[in-house]
């Protein structure tokens, strides 16, 4: 039997995303399922009926007619109180859900018998980043954070020399380096603005650079966070710390045109980071993009889902609709994390879904499940992230101490060279003192000949190996000098041994030269 | 009677012997170098001919022409991917001719020392120079020849199975026979004996024991090396090959031979330290085979391989501006090699910035991947070691491993308790993105799960390496 999956046309005053793109359902009909839609639930987006028509997507004329179809309904935002309704036993919904801000609705789907997987319960582990649709959400509100702040901020953000005057570039500031946060330094810096970002765990410095900004150290002796324990989030950081950190910001207030602030701590009021006195500093003009608005905002001054200007002509724009502002992007991808947590549900692509409480990301989405709530998920069998190790950081000797090391090297390899030469003559000497002169002529001989050979192979270049490999093959076929020695003298054993060594020695000499000549003449410069 | 002549050209062939290795300090030069070792060779082939060894000199000739002929051949028809098993097998033709030489000298000692002195004066040639040595002279020479033949047959079966393994016909996995290293120190202390009683009798037949024990050794310690170990194999046979005709030079008095054997053994030592000091294994260990100890568990490895098809690649090979190639063992199993020329001809015919990374112990052969690269008319200046190119994986936009493991393996840097641990490994994945052309799931020859293949920058390029580049060729530009 085929599973129908149908998306309704989002509820939510001002939504334009939609849960099902074209491109996804071609896709989702892949593992064996069939697809409804409402009409019109992709207008926003840009997705006509005709384009679902075309991937072979059926078409719901109503809403009700589309939850009565659908066996899976995937949607955008959390469901509201008539759409829960609507739901019906051994129904799955899967959506945002926000379960530890909706108790209710969670109780009343649970109560209901239907299974509700909620995307922004996706366990943060590396299996379940195709389905982690709170990043890829994160990803375009950082763009788009970006792309606001430009819009309402008077000047370009690259520093231009033009005919008409310099253009100082643009300062950048991005608190909080979490996806949405490392996505705006991204569009920030490609935009040629100059840009710092801040960030309590000091282990996403090195992605924060990677991305091209600057990150802002802070001097501070404590056990620094490792977000390995909260599942790749930031903690809540001690009052010391705040204090600094807040120190800094003020230092920096002055000099920054705009400031994206991403810092949220999961289930937590938004930390106030930015604080009045700081606007206060800030040049006219200037812009304040924060992203955690709805969780009360990182600037006290933020008035949820809308722009204003303060007194000093700071703008500052607490929009929390950004994905929904970039409604064919977030679509398209918002659409993939859903076919890929079907893809999971569908184990054996024959249309069948098999809902597997073991699995860590199933288990960890899921939030009613056979007429219980299934939250909060018990924490997750693999660790989200490897425990960082404790770095040490190596000290930069000093001078003093860089000489005394080189002078100490300098002392040890003349002493090994001294007591390797001491011990060699020794043993020279004692070797001589038994040995006839006929066999010191020739270990002499020997001696220097390794000596020599040790002083020229250190100077072959690497990449000549194998030639000097096959050169050397050649000329240890130098044995034939013996085996022409003796072939004259003696008979029978001796000049049939001989013959065959010559032989032997004759292949290698033409083979090993003739091959290093080929490889040799097949290195060219470009 | 004295060869003045053969002296004067033994003096030049030694000098051009050395200026030959030390000119292969550069790719220009080294062309030129390869010209010193011929004409040096076959002065002193020459030389000696006219001189010492005039007696039967027509076999001679007759004999090297054949053989050259038969070299002629070989060396114009092998693959270059076939390299590290041509050099492993002329390898083993020295180790023989150094034992059948040697045993000749035993035969002509014994011959010498069975006649008259009136007869002894009247010989010439060779005979006539044994028969002028000393009791305590021939003594020595005993112990010259006796140590010639013993690393000669070593080399020989060691270079058997060297060439076995490189050619797929003996299993490449490390094997030993019950024992273990008992046998070969069994072998080695019988040899020892053998050497005292041969130096205090002369007889044959403790020097026919130390040759079998000497064959067996050679046998078991190389049938105990894995695959993964074999450059340093190879260029500790390629020692041996020397000291072999060093150890020869001595009991014959020839100057010349332990010049270039002196030349040859200090070279393949210091390219086995070189190999060596590339895995961060001590010689000892490679030696007695298999991996040295590791303590405790490894890290386990986790999430999963992300496998992609050539279209993936194609695109964000076409978005790149940077790429580093890292090839490996595998590229020339695929013998890959051509398309990975053409991959990159196409790459930097579009303004790309294309470079291969080269591991010193990538392949089966020291700058086994050099001579492949060559071969398929890649440019060597794009060709880069290790310590050139690893500061500039970070600023890389695209790296892409083609049937190479344990030299991009992450595990040398992270993990302590990994048996390659502190080894070290190109850092590929600090490219932006990593493609691994790899033929399966395996661990390969060294059985170590390598993290890299886990890494969320990392995707899995299946299959053939020759197949899935051509594949992948259509899509660029």
């Amino acid at each position: 039997m085929q599973l129908i999956i149908g998306t309704p046309k989002e509820v939510y005053e001002g939504e334009r995303r939609v849960a099902m793109t074209p491109e996804s359902a071609a896709q989702l009909q892949k593992l064996g399922h069939s697809c409804i839609i409402q009409s019109g639930a992709g207008a926003l987006a840009g997705f006509s009926d005709d384009d679902y028509i075309a991937a072979g997507v059926e078409i719901a004329k109503t809403a009700p007619a589309l939850w009565k179809a659908a066996d899976v309904v995937a949607k955008v935002r959390a469901p509201s109180e008539a759409e829960v309704k609507r739901l019906r036993s051994a129904q799955t919904l899967i959506s945002f859900f926000n379960p530890a801000g909706n108790p209710d609705l969670m109780a009343a789907a649970a109560k209901k018998g239907s299974t509700v997987i909620a995307m922004d319960m996706v366990p943060r582990i590396s299996r379940a980043q195709k389905m982690d649709a709170l990043s890829s959400m994160a990803n375009i509100a950082g763009y788009r954070a970006v792309i606001e702040a430009g819009n309402n901020f008077g000047r370009f953000f690259t520093g231009q020399v033009t005919a008409a005057g310099k253009v100082p570039p643009a300062k950048v500031l991005v608190v909080g380096a979490g996806v949405a946060g490392l996505a705006a330094i991204g569009t920030a810096t490609s935009l040629g603005a100059i840009t710092y970002a801040f960030d309590v765990r000091p282990e996403v410095a090195e992605q924060i650079e990677s991305m091209g900004a600057e990150f802002v150290f802070l001097e501070f002796e404590e056990s620094t966070q490792d977000s390995s324990a909260t599942g790749g989030y930031a903690a809540p950081s001690s009052p010391e710390f705040r204090e600094k950190q807040l120190e800094k910001f003020r230092e920096m207030a002055p000099d920054i045109d705009i400031v994206i602030c991403t810092a949220l701590i999961p289930n937590r009021e938004a930390p106030e980071l930015w604080t009045e006195d700081m606007v206060q500093m800030m040049k006219p003009g200037s812009v304040i993009i924060d992203l955690a608005a709805e969780k009360g905002g990182n600037c006290k001054l933020t008035v949820m889902d809308e722009k204003i200007v303060t007194d000093n002509g700071v703008t500052i724009v607490g929009y929390t609709d950004f994905p929904s502002r970039m409604a064919a992007q977030a679509s398209t991808l918002y659409s993939t994390n859903i076919r890929h947590m079907l893809t999971d549900l569908t184990p054996d692509k024959d249309g069948v879904i098999h809902h597997d409480m073991e699995d860590d990301v199933i288990r960890g989405a899921t939030i009613a499940h056979e007429k219980e709530v299934t939250f909060p998920p018990p924490p997750p069998k693999v660790a989200a992230i490897a425990a960082a190790p404790k770095k040490e950081t190596p000290k930069e000797p000093t001078p003093e101490e860089k000489r005394a090391a080189e002078a100490a090297a300098f002392k040890a390899a003349t002493k090994s060279q001294v007591t390797m030469l001491a011990v060699g003559g020794a043993l020279m000497l004692l070797v001589g003192s038994v040995a006839p002169a006929s066999f010191m002529q020739h270990f002499i001989v020997f001696v220097l000949a390794v000596f020599v050979g040790f002083q020229v192979i250190w100077n072959v270049s690497h990449s000549l190996h194998t030639p000097l490999m096959a050169v050397t093959n050649a000329i240890s076929s130098i044995i034939i000098l013996g085996a022409l020695m003796q072939i004259g003298s003696g008979s029978g054993l001796v000049i049939l041994l001989a013959a065959l060594s010559v032989f032997m020695a004759g292949i290698n000499i033409f083979g090993g030269f003739l091959v290093t000549r080929r490889m040799l003449a097949m290195f060219q410069k470009s | 009677m004295e060869f003045g002549f053969t002296t004067a050209a033994y003096v030049i062939a030694t000098v051009l012997f050395i200026l030959s290795l030390g000119g292969l300090s550069g790719q220009e030069s080294a062309k030129r170098a390869v010209w010193y070792g011929i004409v040096g060779m076959a002065l002193a082939v020459v030389a000696t001919l006219v001189g010492p060894g005039s007696g039967l000199w027509l076999l001679s000739i007759l004999l090297i022409a054949g053989g050259g002929m038969i070299g002629y051949y070989v060396a114009q028809k092998v693959q270059m991917t076939e390299m590290p098993q041509l050099v492993a097998a002329m390898h083993s033709l020295v180790g023989l001719a150094a034992v059948f030489v040697g045993f000749i000298a035993h035969l002509e000692l014994s011959n010498v020392q069975a006649m008259t002195a009136e007869a002894r004066a009247g010989l010439d040639g060779f005979a006539g120079l044994l028969a002028h040595k000393s009791p305590v002279e021939q003594s020595i020479l005993r112990v010259e020849l006796f140590l010639g033949i013993f690393i000669g047959a070593v080399t020989f079966t060691g270079s058997v199975i060297a060439y076995g393994k490189l050619a797929g016909k003996v299993g490449s996995a490390a094997t030993k026979l019950p024992g273990g290293h008992g046998l070969n120190a069994g072998a080695a202390l019988l040899s020892v004996v053998c050497l005292i009683w041969y130096f205090n009798s002369g007889a044959m037949l403790p020097l026919a024991l130390m040759t079998i024990a000497a064959l067996f050794i050679g046998y078991h310690l190389i049938m105990g090396i894995g695959g993964a170990d074999m450059p340093v194999v190879v260029s500790m046979l390629n020692s041996y090959s020397g000291w072999a005709a060093a150890a020869i030079g001595f009991s014959l008095g020839n100057d010349l031979l332990i010049v270039v054997g002196a030349l040859v053994g200090s070279s393949g030592a210091i390219l086995s330290y070189i190999m060596c000091k590339a895995m961060n294994r001590s010689f000892i260990s490679v030696i007695l085979g298999g991996f040295g100890g590791t303590a405790g568990p490894q890290m386990q490895v986790e999430g999963e391989q992300i496998a992609i098809e050539a279209d993936g690649v194609a695109a964000a090979l076409n978005d790149a501006d940077s790429v580093i190639i890292i090839p490996g063992y595998g590229m020339a199993v695929a013998q890959a090699q051509q398309s990975v020329s053409e991959l990159v001809r196409k790459l930097r015919a579009s303004g790309k910035t294309v470079r291969f990374a080269i591991h010193p112990v990538a392949g089966r052969l020291p700058g086994h991947m050099n001579v492949l690269l060559a071969e398929a008319k890649v440019p060597y200046d794009i060709v880069m070691e290790m310590d050139e190119i690893n500061d500039d994986f970070p600023t890389t936009d695209v790296a892409i491993v083609i049937g190479s493991n344990d030299i991009v393996n992450p595990a040398a840097q992270e993990d302590p308790n990994s048996p390659i641990a502190g080894m070290p490994v190109l850092e590929c994945w600090k490219a932006k993105q990593v493609f691994v052309s790899k033929r399966g799931q395996g661990t390969g020859y060294s059985g170590i799960e390598n993290p890299l293949f886990f890494k969320e920058n990392t995707r899995m390029f299946y299959g053939d390496a020759k197949a899935s580049l051509d594949k992948l060729l259509p899509m660029i530009g």
